[in-house]
């Protein structure tokens, strides 16, 4: 199975504050509703959206500086809570190809890599300067480069290194973020292996 | 130099290790449900794969199912769509499914066990993350996305790195009136909900030894809500008792060599971890959530915290989570008022969960301001539950008796808060409009504790309110 070789993610940005959001937050769980996952980007952040309308403030998604925004950027630990693979999906369906934040939850962190959405840590020191340039400027260009580990800035000096994992790293820069062409390619060694376990044998 | 469960269960079920380094891991019990399914299912139709095992997955619909109206078509057809995609999938693939009809549908994380299809030594997955309950009997359990969902249901493997191991030692006796649920918060509070990332938890130690299977599932259940993907605990007597004779164990000759190969399975005394941290059980006390993540959780009789006395990096979440809630900051958490207890969940659905809470109500009704709701795991949770007279000493001290489901600890179906209600929740998220409400507001707890908040009408210590000493 072809696919794009992600080695550089290039675009606007935009900054959601805030630790721990959670996939219920994402994309609330009555939009799960659905046996495909066409039409989920429009849901994205629906309940914090309204939540902060009713508080007099506006969502970063629903600041209009921040339309066409490709890179996602948050704090530590995004993606918690529920597996939902929907979260991403939506993510990536509003128009969003890459995340920067300072930690992600682990399931959050797979499921985007299978979606080709490479997930990168940034120190929070690095996310605050990143996020006060994008508020001075939103039509700042981001690039985040999985070659040289670097987020940089075309209109600033700005460069700060990130954190990707190798086993996400390579598969997104080779085409292979999507697992299941190298699953597949083991199937006999798969009936082997099941052939050698009691429980599943017998 | 010893290894431990997962060490053993891993090398057992590795298949090859991958280009990018991940293990290809043999996936030997897949369990489904209806939400994160139907999707897996048409991508592997696209890609012109089968279900490669399919008597390898199990089945049964839980997160949209209506507790109260469950005659079909349901009202929301949505729902009504989900369930009827699921069940022409299950019969188009030849997947067992615990459907509505069966007498033994329920919570997918409930359903296993009890079918005895969890066990020991075995690696499980399922489109959920709560999937570590099943670690309570020594399997490494995954919750996975639906392309996993794919990738199980066409090669029965999926991708995965191998995770570090952290033994957390609770030894002692917990005191009275203090729970599996309180256990597992205290972890949370203490460790933080991100500290588990790239662990798995072993959890152990004579608190653990002592705890029922279903005392275990509570806590391994919460894992994830403190960043571990997987929760296990070593299978011993206890384990090997609660399957004994249930539908899907091994029988005669089989139980035999089973038995011999779970004893086998658990971690060598010697094992190495990456990671050892400990707990005293009588330093903890009925435990409570006050905020939006499930580690901001205080002991009942402490006030709301001050946001500003917190560590740096927990404030600016605090903050957060006092507006939603609507709590003043160094008030007591004793005496907050609530309008909705919910029994029930994947956390706190299980027998030994209501047959605890109707020990102590019967012949007390909830206050009249409050709607409280009892949501049995499964049916067959249910079932017994009723032959046994609980579902009439729930019903006569005012609380709604259900059918089997997630119901309220998720916004997927009727049962949802409405507006800002707060509820005393059972479940294991308090995360903003977890409970289908966007400014709704949960606070968790164990059963008895919601059954102390829901009589009293207010946030309440249930050793008081019950006699508990």
């Amino acid at each position: 199975m072809a696919l794009e070789k992600i080695t550089q993610v290039s675009g606007c940005g935009v900054f959601v504050p805030g630790d721990d959001i959670d996939t219920d937050r994402i994309i609330p769980a009555r939009f799960m509703k659905c046996v495909t996952f066409d039409g989920l980007g429009e849901f994205a952040f629906a309940d914090a959206k309204l939540a902060e309308k009713a508080a007099g403030r506006l969502h970063a998604l629903d600041d209009s500086r921040f339309n066409g925004a490709t890179i996602l950027i948050s704090g530590s630990n995004f993606g918690c809570g529920s597996s939902r693979e929907h979260a991403p999906q939506a993510l990536y369906r509003y128009g969003f190809r890459a995340i920067i934040a300072e930690s992600f939850a682990e399931i959050f962190f797979g499921n985007s890599t299978t979606l080709g959405i490479p997930c990168v840590k940034m120190s929070k020191n690095d996310i605050a300067d990143l996020a006060a340039l994008i508020e001075k400027n939103p039509s700042i260009q981001v690039t985040i480069d999985l070659t040289e580990s670097k987020v940089t800035t075309d209109d600033v000096d700005f460069a700060a290194e990130f954190s990707l994992p190798g086993h996400a790293r390579e598969p997104l820069m080779n085409g292979r973020w999507d697992s299941i062409a190298d699953l597949v390619d083991g199937l006999e060694d798969v009936k082997t292996r099941v052939a050698t376990i009691p429980y599943l044998s017998c | 130099m010893g290894k431990t469960l997962l060490d053993k269960v891993w090398e057992e079920h590795t298949v090859r290790t991958l280009p990018d380094g991940r293990t290809q891991l043999l996936i030997g019990t897949h369990l489904i449900h209806e939400v994160t399914s139907p999707q897996a299912f048409g991508m592997v139709r696209d890609l012109g794969l089968k279900v490669l095992y399919p008597n390898r997955t199990f089945a049964t619909v839980d997160h949209i199912v209506p507790t109260d109206q469950r005659a079909e078509p349901f009202s929301d057809p949505l729902a009504d769509a989900m369930v009827k995609e699921l069940r022409k999938n299950c019969a188009e693939s030849g997947v067992t499914f615990f459907d509505l009809p069966s007498g033994n549908q329920g919570i997918v994380h409930i359903v296993g066990p009890e079918q005895g299809i969890t066990q020991p030594g075995t690696t499980i997955a399922c489109g959920d993350s709560h999937t570590s309950t099943h670690g309570a009997f020594g399997a490494i359990a995954f919750g996975i996305g639906t392309s996993q969902v794919r990738d199980v249901l066409a090669t029965q493997t999926m991708a995965i790195g191998k995770p570090k191991v952290r033994r957390i030692n609770v030894d002692g006796k917990l005191a009275p009136g203090v729970y599996s649920k309180d256990v597992i918060l205290h972890i949370i509070r203490h460790l933080g909900v991100n500290g588990g990332i790239g662990y798995a938890y072993e959890f152990a130690g004579s608190t653990f030894d002592a705890f029922t299977q279903e005392e275990r599932m509570t806590v391994c259940n919460m894992s994830i809500e403190g960043g571990a993907r997987v929760g296990y605990v070593n299978p011993d007597e206890t384990t090997f008792e609660y399957l004994r004779g249930r539908p899907y164990s091994p029988k005669g000759a089989e139980w035999d060599a089973a038995v011999a190969r779970w004893k086998a399975v658990a971690s060598d005394k010697d094992a190495v971890y990456d990671d050892i941290v400990n707990f005293k059980a009588e330093a903890i006390l009925p435990t409570i959530t006050w905020g939006i993540t499930p580690g901001q959780a205080i002991f009942i009789d402490e006030a709301i915290p001050n946001p500003d006395d917190l560590p740096e990096k927990d404030r600016a979440t605090a903050h957060e989570a006092i507006e939603h809630m609507k709590l003043t900051a160094g008030t007591p958490a004793i005496g907050i008022k609530i309008d909705v207890a919910f029994l029930g969940s994947c956390t706190n659905g299980r027998l030994s969960d209501l047959q605890e809470v109707a020990k102590h109500i019967r012949g007390r009704k909830v206050a009249s301001h409050v709607k409280a709701i009892v949501v049995p795991g499964s049916q067959g949770v249910a079932s017994v539950a009723e032959k046994m007279g609980l579902a009439e000493i729930f019903r006569e001290a005012g609380f709604e008796w259900r059918g089997a489901g997630c119901s309220m600890c998720l916004g997927m179906n009727p049962d949802k808060l409405v507006g800002d209600q707060l509820c005393a929740s059972s479940s294991n998220r308090n995360f903003k409009g977890r409970q289908g409400s966007p400014t709704g507001r949960t606070m968790l707890m164990s059963p008895i504790m919601v059954a102390a908040a829901a009589l009293t009408g207010e946030v309440s210590d249930a050793r008081k309110v019950f006699g508990i000493h």
